[in-house]
């Protein structure tokens, strides 16, 4: 039995230990709720938990032993040489696993009976026919040894679930049994109930710090392996990038970071003076009707996928810049460039800069303006010598935090900026970022043991690190130099 | 501007004040105070450039969202619409069907190339009914008019109803892309000229066709049903397996991120102590939502694919498969939707809590059955919005492979579709974007024009829950 109707059966015990619990409750009040210590609801939900929950958790303990238990059951009938090697029996038993499955699927379609899967003792034409019929890619076709593998890890597995069935149900069962036991008048249920309740929200919040450690596990030991095989050194202070498979590959990390850095400084300066002054219009002049409409359109760009920028940036700013600008000027003659994914990013990254800078120039204190407009300065006056000044922090740790976006951006640099790692200050000419050959090595057919996949891993790593300091040190400004009003 | 800006704070209040006499003593004494000064005018027009140049930043950022926009609907609408040519074709029993019995396995044997010969003749034939002038013009670049996809239609057509063998019946013959780009406008005879696609002959005899009311531009639903298509037919290609594997995904992060969330948002906002392991919890939460998205797809590729499908065997977990796609999105929407919750939840004043505490209830009771659904709208939207951003995400989609090539719809949830190999909608707007072909430009900005307007109807929904549900206190 597979874990899908087990965890259905598990929730009709659930369901029954619910009924159940409740009407005992209420049976042992005589049919007097008040004297009850709880809602009989809460009895029911007891049952229900210690039904479930206590099986539940036996079931994933289970299923996260039940691998190594069960490819040992495989493991005698590969050859020696490929017991003793780590990565050759991991192979192995991906092979021993993906045949096994073509063989389930054989049978369950009616392509092989079962007693014709145990009389097979080495991979037969039919065999191979079936298993092509159901679709199992083989990486190499059926060995003898993987198909006795294979056979050995089935009726392992098979065994295995019907044991893993039996114990969860008692298990259930018990736990139902258990809770009608204690089952009293004044039992504390809901107190119970609530306990559970709780930890399950505390464990839902723990999700997130999962997360964190998720991402800088899977970087860092990548990166790892990837510093095991490239000398450090020559990664962070390389000056050329050009991956070659098959070795020799120069994987030199100035040039993506040069050309990340050069495209987040055009998209900076779109961005920074057009959200500015967006948001010190709509925060200082524009009236309340002419806020409420403008600011969700504004919003609006922030909304639309980034996907969709980096199309307009390959079918209508490239081409323009280059048929108006580049080739004009004598710049190069190239759709895709520095130019074009930095402008658009920064057309993107208008509205953050705008929403977070009009948040912040409303926080400043209306007495600041009245005391600047009654020493007789204009309105403008006082925006860029009272206002802005005392926005200043805040709009700094804006500033950065759009940094760290533009320097985190994909698509549109996949798209506008091109793929040639290049150290120019032409900015006319294409050049590639960080996160392009993430994209670049991580895509299509990708062997996890050489350098130039495993890069990808360490781009990763640097980029994230680059974000969090720039955010960190965002916040960080904010706090230092706020201003404290009353 | 900036030369007066430096000196307006010491002087602006002295400069029309009752010591004037100083800096502008030895001047006009003259100057009426109704009157402006010339340094006042300098001061005015200062403020009114300020002004214009907010005014032209919000100006100009609409412009570009216009623009953009605009050239989305311009280049994209047209994939909605495909050209077809009406052909009758005799579906003659002794080749389609050479047993005759009608037996669907046996007819399978006939392969597209058998329809793709029906179907030239066909066409070949109703040119000559029709009395098109095509003696300039090769037969081989005459059937080359018709797209590569319209025998498998076909095909397709013919098995799943086999009672139309022996009969003559028209059929609308999808025309090829370039045909199809000359019929809207896309392609045009400069621009054919360069290109090894196509020839003058067969834009000749398309213009004819026309003429003779053979070749006609009709609405396509098959862009929103087909799926993806090689490269050499564009014209075939269609985003129904990007708005199913999109909807998977959405279905999966609803109910695998939502609970989550709001789960963690009522532990963090209503019971979590105040200390430094829930302090680490809410820098967590607050840097997650800053982490570049493509370094969630790194995470997915090495624990979802590698880590978890790989080595510890979960076949669930695989290259493509929406359900990794869905856990990619889930744990990059949840710090979205944890912050939209626990705003939400704080905006419930504490005086129900007080309430609801006063007359007995216990802590969870109060939470559950009060602060939450008087939190649920604002929770709603937020969910909306955290879902709209996870439908319009590409990056870490890329390093999971939806970007493959997925000629097949993924099965129903029920048979295991979760784990089939899919596409994203906004994965398939890249993919088209990237291909060589400029059809391909155009069915990339149709996929656009369905995701915005799904990404419209979510955003008009949160809006209006917002406003329909909206509680002030």
């Amino acid at each position: 039995m597979t874990v899908l109707p087990l965890l259905m059966i598990l929730a009709v015990l659930a369901a029954a230990g619910f009924v159940l619990g409740r009407q005992r409750a209420l049976a042992l009040a005589g049919g007097e709720p008040r004297t009850l210590h709880s809602l009989p609801a809460y009895y029911g939900w007891y049952t229900a938990i210690m039904a479930f929950v206590p099986a539940f958790i036996a079931l994933i303990v289970w299923l996260l032993i039940q691998p190594f238990y069960v490819e040992r059951a495989a493991l005698p009938h590969l050859p020696t040489s490929v017991q003793q090697d780590d990565t050759a029996r991991q192979l192995a038993m991906t092979d021993v696993r993906r045949i096994a499955a073509g063989l389930d699927a054989a049978a369950a379609q009616g392509k092989l009976t079962e007693s014709q899967i145990a009389a097979m003792d080495a991979p037969t034409p039919e065999l191979d026919a079936a298993l092509k019929d159901v679709r199992v890619a083989l990486v190499s076709s059926a060995t003898a040894e993987g198909l006795a593998g294979a056979k050995a890890y089935r009726s392992s597995l098979a065994t295995v679930s019907v044991v893993r069935t039996v114990v969860i149900g008692l298990i259930a069962l018990g736990g139902l049994a258990w809770a009608l036991k204690v089952i009293a008048p004044d039992f504390w249920a809901r107190n119970r109930v609530e306990k559970v309740v709780l930890r399950l929200l505390m464990l839902a919040s723990l999700i997130a710090i999962l997360t964190t450690v998720g991402i800088i596990w899977s970087l860092l030991s990548e990166s790892f392996n990837f510093f095991s095989q490239y000398p450090i050194g020559d990664f962070f202070f390389g000056l050329t990038w050009n991956p070659k498979f098959g070795g020799g590959s120069e994987l030199g990390f100035i040039p993506l970071f040069w050309g990340t850095i050069y495209i987040t400084i055009i998209a900076l300066l779109v961005a920074v003076p057009l959200g500015l002054f967006a948001a010190i219009y709509l925060a200082e002049y524009a009236s309340k009707r002419t806020r409420a409409w403008v600011k969700p359109m504004i919003e609006v760009i922030a909304g639309i996928p980034t996907v969709v920028y980096g199309l307009f940036a390959l079918i209508t700013v490239g081409p323009f810049l280059r048929d108006f600008f580049a080739a004009p000027m004598g710049f190069g003659n190239s759709a895709a460039s520095v130019m074009t994914a930095g402008i658009v990013i920064g057309l993107l990254n208008i509205p953050f800069i705008s929403s977070l800078s009009d948040d912040i120039i409303n926080a400043v204190p209306q007495s600041l303006r009245d005391g600047a407009f009654g020493l007789g300065s204009t309105k403008s006056e006082t925006i860029r010598q009272v206002v802005l000044p005392a926005a200043l922090p805040g709009i700094a740790g804006a500033i950065l935090m759009g940094a760290s976006r533009a320097i985190g951006e994909t698509m549109i640099v996949v798209m506008g900026a091109g793929a040639a790692a290049k150290l120019s200050l032409n900015p006319f000419e294409a050049m590639t970022t960080m996160t392009v050959k993430i994209v670049g090595q991580l895509t299509g057919d990708t062997d996890f043991n050489s350098p130039e996949t495993l890069v990808a891993f360490a781009l990763g790593m640097t980029l994230f690190v680059i974000t969090l300091l720039l955010n960190v040190m965002a916040v960080w400004i904010v706090r230092k130099y706020r201003e404290q009003y009353e | 501007m900036s030369d007066i800006s430096a000196n307006t704070p010491g002087a602006g209040p002295t400069a029309g004040g009752p010591n004037a006499g100083g800096p502008n003593a030895g001047g006009k004494p003259k100057v009426s105070i109704l009157g402006q000064s010339a340094r006042m005018k300098a001061r005015n027009r200062t403020e009114s450039v300020f002004k214009v140049l907010g005014l032209t930043a919000i100006l100009f950022s609409l412009a570009i969202l216009a623009l953009m926009i605009f050239t989305i609907f311009r280049d994209g609408t047209s994939a909605f619409f495909q050209t077809r040519m009406s052909v009758p074709v005799t579906l003659s029993a002794e080749v389609l069907d050479p047993a005759g019995n009608r037996n669907r396995d046996e007819m399978t044997k006939q392969t597209t190339m058998t329809y793709n010969k029906v179907i030239n003749e066909a066409f070949l034939a109703a040119l000559a009914a029709k009395g098109i002038k095509t003696d300039d013009v090769p037969a081989k670049e005459l059937t080359d008019m018709i797209s590569k996809g319209a025998a498998g239609e076909l095909r397709a057509d013919v098995l799943a109803d086999p009672s139309l063998i022996g009969q003559t019946i028209d059929i609308a013959l999808v025309a090829g892309g370039r045909i199809d780009g000359y019929m809207k406008g896309r392609v045009t005879r400069a621009s054919a000229e360069r290109d090894t696609n196509v020839t003058m002959g067969q834009l000749d005899v398309a213009d004819r066709m026309k003429e003779a009311g053979m070749l006609s531009t009709s609405w396509n639903w098959d862009f929103l049903t087909n799926t993806d298509s090689s490269d050499t037919r564009p014209e075939t290609a269609g985003v129904g397996v990007a708005i199913l594997g999109s909807a998977y995904m959405m279905f999966l992060v609803l109910i695998m991120c939502v609970p989550v969330g709001v789960a963690a948002s009522i532990y963090l906002e209503e019971f979590a102590p105040k200390n430094r392991w829930t302090d680490l919890i809410e820098v967590n939460i607050a840097n997650l939502a800053a982490v570049p998205s493509i370094v969630y797809g790194i995470l997915g590729l090495a624990i979802f694919i590698n880590v978890l499908g790989g080595q510890m065997g979960v076949e669930a977990l695989k290259m493509s498969a929406s359900l990794v796609g869905a856990l990619v999105l889930s744990l990059q929407t949840l710090p979205t939707i944890i912050i939209a919750t626990r705003a939400a939840i704080r905006a419930v004043p504490p005086s129900i809590r007080d309430a609801a505490l006063g007359i007995g209830a216990s802590k969870m009771q109060t939470v559950f059955h009060h602060v939450l659904p008087l939190a649920m709208p604002g929770i709603l939207t937020g969910t909306i919005l955290g879902l709209a951003s996870a439908l319009g995400e590409t990056a870490p989609l890329l390093l999971i492979g939806m970007v493959a090539f997925v000629a097949n719809y993924p099965a129903a949830p029920w048979d295991g579709g979760f784990s089939d190999p899919a596409t994203a909608l906004p994965v398939q707007v890249y993919s088209w974007a990237s291909r060589s072909d400029p059809a391909f430009i155009e069915r990339s900005n149709g996929a656009i024009i369905v995701l915005l307007v799904f990404l419209l109807i979510m955003n008009v929904t949160a809006i209006i829950l917002r406003r329909r549900f909206e509680r002030r206190w």
